[in-house]
């Protein structure tokens, strides 16, 4: 009996270690590549002592920064998709589905439209992201009920609200203007130098979330049956809406509304490792982070100089991963 | 009853001793139902002493299951806004319900609350686990025990061999079957179920209904929602029968289930009828 409960950790403890594994190369390739060709070696050298002068500024300030980034939103934006579908008993729900990257968008593309420079793009999206999370936090609550279907409904409310107002904006900005708008739409890193605050918000919602990881299982079987296996459902219940919407909205801050990662990681991750959140979660951050890495690095090297958004990069990786996988999994 | 009852494996014993026999593992006290200003259920006392099992019976829309909830303390708790209110005290033992913790209160009784359909993919095993949640700590993984008790509990429903299959790939019945032996694995002293039998085969359903009685002989309290009267005047000792218009009969289940009352309650004349000792209630 017990060769065989050991077993049942064996294969998780290989799959979360192939994760980190992946993410670090993943990261390492990101600061390898680019216009300033180099070794990892020359990377190593870079970061940590005494590498050559050009590189050192293009690794310590461009690189680095950028990569990190990238790997903090890929595993917000995961960690917040897996808990927005248990929140929701929904497979279809993600990150964006309760209008928080509506609010962002609208915020940020706001600044765009009053001529204010960039910091206040990121203010402008922080701001909006925390109204919209407040704003459908407090009208689904009304009556006290708070179902699944209310949250719902609110949220894709107020987010097709945020989407008229994005489009309406879109629609009257001057020329110059789109460009920078719609990059912000599509995700874009470029801009991320200031990793450490998504850093600092991801660590601390992974420690927050993942002692709840059991009861998470239990509530992916139903309110009531938490409710009647012990579990404060209720309070459960908000706070998986506030750490998804903190972490959705540190992420969509930094780099913009990158589609595609929070709806399908988890469900990548679900198809190997199966449905239990307390591996789920660890490893929807490392894969999501990883993948959003290697979709970054791309996008700034394959056509370089130009670069493309990101989000579209996900997309176009993330496809046909996810289709070879349902494939191989249905057989 | 001439069948012998099916034995209950040692592993799905109760871990919380019961010391008190002259005790109610349950009591409700003044409980009833409101809804929408008028009344669903008038208030009525019922007691539930281990090894007892009690049937309630009613229309659509009586407000079995809102009775349910309310006695394992959950009143409300499963429909949002519209579920009928709740007046009257329920006790666990010695204490009314509101003063157990929600994992002491999970300890003592377990819910099978009716079917919801899965949404993601998990194993049966997986999903029988779920029921030893009260049982471990924040950090606990589920050991090797727990895994034992999960797979007497799938034995008990006939589905060994089930362990790694999809839950979303079984039948109906299956799933319920499931969902039943996640309630066993919770070990309660107190069962409260709603519509056991639902999507269950006749074999199934009789061996459902044979292993609650086992559980009562072990010294467990049942509550269960029925729909066959026959089935409740073979199976449980006490019924509470609503009528969905305020009226409430409780009491043994010969007394209760007469099929004046019945036809009532449920808006349709039945005939009673004895087949070899056991009364049938045919709908006219």
């Amino acid at each position: 009996m017990s060769s065989s409960s050991s077993a049942r950790f064996v294969r998780p403890a290989v799959a979360l270690a192939a994760l980190a594994l992946a993410a670090l190369a993943a990261l390492a390739w990101a600061l390898c590549a680019g216009s300033l060709a180099t070794t990892p070696a020359g990377v190593f050298a870079a970061l940590f002592g005494n590498g050559e002068g050009m590189l050192v500024g293009v690794v310590r300030e461009l690189r680095l920064p950028r990569a990190l980034a990238c790997f903090a939103c890929g595993g917000l934006l995961a960690l917040a998709g897996t808990l927005m579908q248990v929140l929701l008993r929904n497979p279809l729900a993600d990150p964006y589905i309760l209008g928080i990257s509506g609010g962002a968008a609208v915020g940020a593309l706001g600044a765009v439209t009053l001529g204010l420079a960039s910091p206040w793009m990121d203010a402008g999206a922080l701001g909006g992201a925390l109204a919209a999370m407040l704003a459908v936090f407090g009208l689904a609550h009304g009556d006290g009920s708070w179902t699944q279907t209310r949250l719902l409904l609110t949220g894709v409310i107020v987010a097709a609200g945020c989407g008229a107002v994005v489009t309406l904006m879109l629609a009257l900005a001057p020329a110059a203007q789109v460009q920078s708008m719609l990059f912000w739409l599509m995700g874009d890193a470029s801009g991320a130098s200031r990793p450490w605050p998504a850093l600092a918000v991801l660590g601390a919602g992974l420690a927050a979330a993942l002692p709840f990881g059991r009861d998470l299982n239990v509530l992916a079987h139903g309110q009531l049956n938490a409710l009647a296996l012990g579990v404060d459902a209720r309070r459960l219940r908000r706070g998986l809406y506030l750490l998804a919407s903190v972490f959705t909205a540190a992420a969509v801050t930094l780099i913009g509304a990158v589609g595609f990662i929070g709806l399908v990681v988890p469900h990548l991750v679900r198809l190997v490792l199966g449905n239990d959140q307390r591996l789920l979660m660890p490893a929807a951050v490392l894969a999501g982070g990883a993948l959003l890495t290697v979709a970054d690095t791309l996008a700034r090297t394959v056509l370089a100089p130009q670069q493309l958004p990101v989000g579209v990069l996900t997309v176009l990786l993330g496809v046909p991963v996810f289709l070879f996988l349902l494939a191989r999994h249905s057989r | 009853m001439t069948r012998a009852l099916p034995v209950l494996p040692a592993e799905l014993a109760c871990p919380l001793p019961w010391e008190e026999p002259a005790r109610p593992l349950l009591a409700a006290r003044q409980l009833g139902l409101r809804l929408g200003g008028g009344e669903l259920c008038r208030a009525f006392d019922l007691e539930v002493h281990a090894g007892q099992c009690v049937a309630i019976l009613g229309r659509n829309g009586a407000g079995k299951s809102s009775l349910l909830h309310a006695l394992a303390g959950l009143h409300g708790a499963g429909q949002g806004g519209g579920a009928p209110g709740v007046r009257g005290e329920v006790w666990f033992g010695a204490r009314p319900c509101a003063d157990w913790t929600p994992l002491r209160a999970a300890r003592f009784r377990g819910l099978l609350p009716q079917r919801q359909l899965a949404r993601f993919a998990a194993s049966v095993l997986e999903t029988v686990l779920v029921g030893r949640h009260p049982h471990l700590g924040r950090w606990g993984w589920e050991s090797a025990r727990d895994v034992a008790i999960a797979r007497a509990a799938l034995a008990c429903m006939g589905l060994q061999g089930f362990e790694g299959r999809d839950l979303r790939a079984l039948s109906g019945g299956e799933q319920q079957r499931v969902a039943l032996a996640a309630l066993l694995a919770q070990t309660p002293r107190l069962f409260l179920l709603d519509e056991p039998l639902n999507h269950l085969d006749l074999h199934h359903q009789v061996a459902v209904l044979e292993l609650l009685r086992s559980l009562a002989a072990d010294g467990r309290g049942v509550v269960m929602v029925l729909h066959d009267p026959g089935l409740a005047a073979r199976y449980a000792d006490k019924v509470v029968l609503l009528n969905g218009e305020g009226g409430v009969a409780v009491g043994e289940s010969g007394a209760v289930l007469t099929a004046g009352r019945l036809s009532h309650a449920f808006g349709h004349p039945l005939k009673r009828v004895e087949v070899d000792g056991r009364a049938i209630f045919l709908p006219q």
